[in-house]
């Protein structure tokens, strides 16, 4: 008996065959897009939407006291996790907001030090398009482009400084690891180079906090963006570190209004937010190591049981430095989107977006210099505390089925398998 | 995105997916899209040389579930029709049949593509000129 239900669209099929212990349909897996809350910070959060519900800038009564002493043990929370001091973290409204400020509030406030900023071509879009807008202010923003394992070249980076000049580089930002790819950048290196040049280093660290260990002191990090919505905390809510000490940075204010958070980002404290960031970041900082272990393991697992059963496929970024929860993956001559609807009871993210008449794929995969037609076939897999092996066990088989499916469909496997090469074909693009 | 039970239906079960003898006067075959753009479509047919009639029908394609939906319903429809029938066949009938939103529209053109470029290739074989049935796929 095939029971069918329909989930926002999407039409689930349970088979009739009953699902092995520990798997629950749809699995959730795609935790670099967002994390489950964890239900021990949703009952450390409850009471701030209850009777808890005092303004932490509230100074004359109990009810702003209470909120504020909330507020103050997040800060110690967060602080401890990246190596860092209470003082040195401002809230935000999450890790957007948090690159905006860092990005925008740097260059504002050093435009008479220097005019340029470094980035890299892989960097989230809450980065890009923020230097984008600066672009157009007149700054100059140099983009590098990542190396075929996804890192970037110290060497590059280097040679992109400028150290004389108006257009002095003030700014370099550069993730900690990609959302995509998973691959970890040299993080310790590049603020290295970038204090031996007097340049402040940004990093948006939203997907390695809580994940790996992170210490803005051996690091060498100025200042760096993290969000509470992927360490298994509330959406909505997220921190900016801001370096005190060796150099202390300054950051032009991007909301006025108030002078909360030290005057830095005004604005009424989301108190029930923070003290769920707080407690996710606590959670992290004990548990991390374990199940960063585990979840290592178990993507280990789910890539060997792919390579052992499919052909042409192929691991994106390298493996080497990686956040223990990620793998991308392209399955070859496959696309990605057909691929996700064979798997609709199985959350997961494609490279590829058959969505637009222009059909553009990942702009991260495609930096990495794979083929459109590689990018298009591209999973990204993000495995979390909630993952079990009888999960992976469930998305490896089934995804296996799909591919071998599909791959009977495809021209290009075909032609492939028959020894065509498809790069001498004259396709017309459409 | 939701897609239509019909797109549903034709990515569970295909119709039509395989391969003809390319090499055959009787065949055509069309290979449309490229993979850079995530759509290739190939769509074969073979023909009676007596009546004109496209007797058999198959296609294989890398695409999204739309584009492998557009195919497949291209094969189906093609088969038991003249030639001249078959390039009476457009991508907005295909549009309607699978109730493709807006951003699938491609898919339903490529298609169409494939069963024009199919149909070409056995004129081409078989010196048939290329306006003939043309009139009718003016409409």
């Amino acid at each position: 008996m095939s029971n069918e239900m329909s989930n926002n669209g999407v039409v689930v099929t349970e088979s009739a065959t009953p699902l092995p212990e520990g798997v629950h349909l749809p699995i959730y897996m795609d935790n670099h897009a967002t994390t489950p809350m964890d239900p021990r910070v949703l009952e450390v959060m409850l009471p701030y939407f209850g009777t808890k519900f005092g303004n932490a800038a509230s100074r004359n009564h109990a009810f702003g006291w209470e909120a504020e002493q909330a507020v103050e043990k997040a800060r110690e929370q967060v602080a401890k996790l990246i190596g860092a001091t209470a003082k040195e973290i401002i809230f935000t409204s999450g890790a957007t907001e948090s690159n905006n400020l860092a990005i925008k509030g740097i260059a504002e406030m050093y435009r008479e030090r220097g005019n340029h900023i470094i980035t890299q071509a892989t960097e989230h879009k809450a980065v890009l398009d923020t230097c984008k807008k600066l672009e157009k202010q007149g700054y100059r923003v140099t983009y590098l482009q990542p190396q075929p394992d996804g890192l970037i070249s110290l060497k590059e980076l280097e040679e992109a400084m400028v150290t004389e000049g108006p257009d002095k580089t003030i700014l370099v930002t550069i993730m900690y690891a990609n959302n995509e790819i998973g691959v970890i950048q040299p993080i310790a290196e590049i603020g290295k180079l970038c204090h031996a040049k007097g340049i402040l280093f940004h990093t948006d660290a939203v997907q390695a906090v809580g994940k790996i260990p992170v210490d803005v002191q051996k690091d060498n990090i100025d200042v760096l963006s993290l969000t509470a919505h992927k360490i298994y905390g509330p959406k909505g809510v997220g921190a900016l570190y801001v370096r005190r000490r060796n150099p202390r940075v300054q950051i032009s204010e991007q909301i006025n209004g108030g002078g909360h958070e030290r005057g830095m980002r005004s604005g009424t404290l989301n108190v029930p937010g923070i003290v769920g960031l707080g407690a996710a970041a606590e959670i992290c900082m004990n548990e991390m190591e374990a199940e960063g272990k585990r979840e290592a393991e178990l993507r280990d697992y789910l890539k060997a049981k792919l390579e052992a059963a499919l052909d042409y496929v192929q691991v994106n970024g390298t493996m080497e430095h990686h956040l223990p929860g990620n793998l991308n993956m392209s399955f070859v001559y496959v696309e990605g989107e057909s691929l996700l609807m064979g798997i609709n009871d199985i959350a997961v993210s494609s490279g590829s977006a058959c969505t637009s008449a222009t059909l553009e794929p990942s702009y991260v995969l495609k930096a990495l210099g794979l083929g459109d037609e590689v990018a298009h076939s591209s999973i990204r897999f993000g495995l979390g505390r909630f993952n079990n092996k009888a999960e992976v066990d469930y998305v490896s088989d089934k995804l296996i089925d799909v591919v071998l499916k599909l791959r009977e469909l495809s021209p290009l496997y075909e032609m492939v398998k028959e020894g065509i090469d498809l790069t001498k074909i004259e396709w017309a693009a459409h | 995105m939701a897609y239509s039970d019909k797109v549903v239906d034709h990515y569970e079960n295909p119709r039509n997916v395989g391969t003809l003898d390319k090499s055959s006067t009787e065949v055509g075959t069309g290979l449309v899209g490229a993979p850079e753009c995530g759509d290739v479509m190939r769509l074969q047919i073979r023909v009676n040389p007596e009546t004109n009639v496209i007797e058999d029908a198959k296609f294989k394609t890398f695409g999204c579930g739309s584009a492998i939906a557009s195919s497949s319903l291209a094969t189906e429809w093609v088969k038991g029709k003249t030639i001249s029938e078959a390039l009476a066949i457009t991508n907005t009938d295909i549009v309607k049949e699978l109730a493709l939103p807006p951003v699938k529209i491609h898919c339903s053109v490529l298609a169409e593509d494939a069963i024009r470029a199919a149909i070409g290739d056995w004129k081409k074989k078989n010196n048939v000129a290329e306006t003939e049935g043309a009139a009718v796929a003016a409409h």
